[in-house]
């Protein structure tokens, strides 16, 4: 029996523009490991940010199920949604999205604040700091910080609720190529020391090297899918 | 727990835009502001003039002739009169009469100085009724007043006027129209309260007054110029009023609707002042209230913005597992935040102000203290927050309504 971390059946999304429809998913069955690293490649438009918010549960599908860690959640309500982000979803965004008024152990704390953690927040934040190689930048505000610390700081807090995946919608788009090296190699470090299921969105094929999968979409459909041999997951 | 992680937050997010927290927050430190002083004022006042109104006696009537020339047939208030007034069988709402009568002005002398003033017959009751007190000696005894004995009573700037001081006065002779009065008691300043000066006066029994110094009786000995009633209380002002009437009336058997007399209570003139201070009150606190409004939509037009600006930050929120109701507490917060430490800043502000203004009016010779109430601090820290919060929640609401992926991609 294998362990499915995420279960998408015949998952369709819609977009209503006036009259016009776009098919942003057209019905896409995608079943992921638990431990796999998942790079999803495919041309502007081909649906991998729509498929990237439907696994993260930050949006519903217009039709189809969605099992996350044995749940059903494809049509949960709003709070019920934000419960299981909280839990079971890291985010990496391309454009880090930290919060500019604080610090990077209060940026990293805050997916406990929403997780109603009380007590041994901070020190879950700088553990989490260490881990990506800032532990002398605790206290710093996002302006203080590189592009690449940034990213660090945002994988931090990715990780810091113990999640069952995490995703990465283009987490390197805004980084020079050594920075983005950098960041590739933590994400895959912590896959391999931690077991994390992987999800990495990407337009580099350096990045999907590394992955032990690798799915290409291409009208909202999975036109390519490759599982690599010499990474097994 | 969470309230004082909320609470830093807010803070944290109002001082990353200072100067626009500052006038946002302006709008509620003047309304609240002007709340408070108004407010003061307002109390200030009316405690003033209903204080001075209090001094003359809320419970007592004053009975007087009716002057109006509708009258044609008229009996004078007589010593008859306050006395059928004063029996509790009649008027069980009385506590007590007294009858004024005054003759003069006549010349009045003592240790060579003359003075001209009118004197005042009065009956032993008038210093319990009028809340006299003696500084000096007694007031009229019943004995005298029947004996009609040559005694009186002098108020202290009369006695300066004529012996120099008001003090071991008791036993000196003073001459009115050249009779020899012996002075039994000095009666304590009251202090000159407006119009009248109610230490120069000379009290003598109402008898004596009658028949040693009236010039003509008008065939009616017993004629007094004023009756005051003490009602036992000043609840009960209007149920002594309408025993008086109908004591009198059957008294002078006067035809209906053409009462040969007028009452005149201080409950007309107080009800009169707390009815236009109460109005006033009102009317500066509806100026001010309007300035709250104003400040409260300021407060929401701010949040608006804010959340418009914000809107990646709530949607990254969101994201990260921040419920409707986390974001709805984080931007009310926010505005109640605002609305309540301007709402404090308005309170220093206004009771500042209430203490100037009372300088100002000290200054100016109009003695009133301004009253900055607990319940006036209470009702605007309660009014500056409910609208920081009531103003707060369509902006608040609109950030908790945000949906994540629409709120991540703006831009
Ligand atoms: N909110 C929306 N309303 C209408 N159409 C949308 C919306 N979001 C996405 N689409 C459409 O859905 C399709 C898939 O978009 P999506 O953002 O998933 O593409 P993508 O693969 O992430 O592209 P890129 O590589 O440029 O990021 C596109 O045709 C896009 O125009
Ligand atoms: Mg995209």
């Amino acid at each position: 029996m294998d362990d499915w971390v995420i279960e998408l059946e015949d998952i369709r999304k819609v977009y209503r523009m006036g009259i016009e429809e776009v098919n942003a998913l057209a019905g896409l069955t995608l079943r992921v490991k638990r431990g796999e690293v998942l790079a999803i490649m495919g041309p502007s438009g081909s649906g991998k940010s729509t498929l990237m918010n439907i696994i993260g549960c930050l949006d519903r599908p217009t039709s189809g199920t969605y099992h996350l860690d044995g749940k059903t959640v494809s049509q949960l309500a709003d709070d019920a949604l934000a419960e299981i982000r909280n839990k079971k979803v890291g985010f990496v965004f391309q454009s880090f999205n930290l919060l500019g008024r604080s610090t990077a152990s209060a940026n990293v704390e805050l997916p406990l604040r929403y997780a109603g953690v009380n007590h041994g927040r901070r020190e879950r934040a700088q553990k989490m700091l260490r881990l990506v190689g800032l532990g002398e930048r605790m206290d710093h505000k996002p302006m203080e910080l590189s592009g690449g610390q940034q990213q660090r700081v945002a994988i931090a807090r990715a990780l810091v609720n113990d999640p069952a995946i995490i995703l990465a919608d283009e987490p390197t788009g805004n980084l020079d190529s050594r920075s983005g090296a950098e960041i590739l190699d933590l994400l895959l470090q912590l896959n391999r020391e931690q077991g994390t299921t992987l999800v990495i969105v990407t337009h580099d094929p350096n990045v999907a090297k590394h992955a032990s999968r690798v799915i290409r979409l291409k009208d909202g459909c999975i036109e390519e899918d490759h599982v690599s041999d010499t990474k097994p997951a | 727990m969470f309230l004082t992680q909320n609470l830093l937050e807010a803070l944290e997010s109002l001082t990353t835009n200072k100067l626009r927290s500052g006038l946002t927050m302006l709008g509620i430190v003047i309304g609240v502001g002007a709340v408070i002083a108004l407010l003061a004022v307002g109390q200030g006042a009316s405690a003033t003039i209903s204080g001075s109104i209090n001094s003359i006696g809320t419970n007592l009537i004053f009975i007087v002739p009716n002057r109006s020339t509708d009258i044609t047939v008229r009996r004078p208030l007589t010593l008859q009169d306050a006395q059928a007034i004063g029996d509790p069988l009649n008027a069980p709402s009385i506590l007590l009469t007294s009858v004024l009568y005054t003759v003069g002005p006549v010349k009045v002398s003592a240790a060579g100085q003359t003075v001209s003033m009118s004197i005042d017959g009065v009956t032993s009751t008038y210093a319990d009724v009028r809340n006299l007190t003696m500084a000096e000696g007694d007031f009229i005894s019943d004995t005298q007043m029947t004996g009609r004995a040559s005694v009186a009573v002098l108020g202290t700037t009369t006695a300066e006027n004529l012996f120099g001081t008001s003090s071991n006065l008791i036993g000196e002779t003073v001459r009115i129209s050249g009779q020899p009065f012996r002075i039994i008691g000095i009666q304590a300043s009251k202090g000159g309260s407006g119009f009248t000066n109610s230490d120069d006066v000379i009290y003598i029994p109402f008898t004596t007054a009658v028949s040693r110094l009236a010039q003509s009786t008008d065939g009616a000995p017993d004629r007094v110029d004023m009756i005051v009633a003490q009602a036992v209380s000043a609840n009960a002002v209007p149920q002594a009023s309408d025993e008086i009437k109908q004591i009198i009336r059957s008294r002078h058997n006067t035809e209906v609707g053409k009462d040969d007399f007028t009452l005149e209570t201080q409950q007309d003139i107080l009800s009169v002042t707390s009815q236009i201070t109460g109005v006033l009150t009102i009317f500066l606190g509806g100026i001010a209230a309007i300035s709250l409004l104003v400040g409260g939509i300021g407060i929401m037009n701010i949040m608006l913005v804010s959340v418009t600006e914000r809107t990646r930050e709530i949607g990254l929120r969101k994201a990260l597992g921040a419920r409707r109701r986390d974001i709805l507490i984080q931007f009310l917060t926010e505005s109640a935040t605002l609305s309540v430490v301007g709402g404090f800043i308005g309170i220093g502000l206004g009771a500042g102000l209430a203490y100037a203004i009372g300088l100002i009016a000290n200054a100016t010779g109009n003695s009133f203290t301004p009253v900055v109430g607990l319940n006036s601090i209470l009702l605007a820290t309660i009014f500056s927050a409910t609208i920081g919060l009531f103003f707060g929640i369509y902006p608040a609401s609109r950030a908790a309504g945000l949906q994540p992926v629409e709120a991540l991609r703006y831009e």
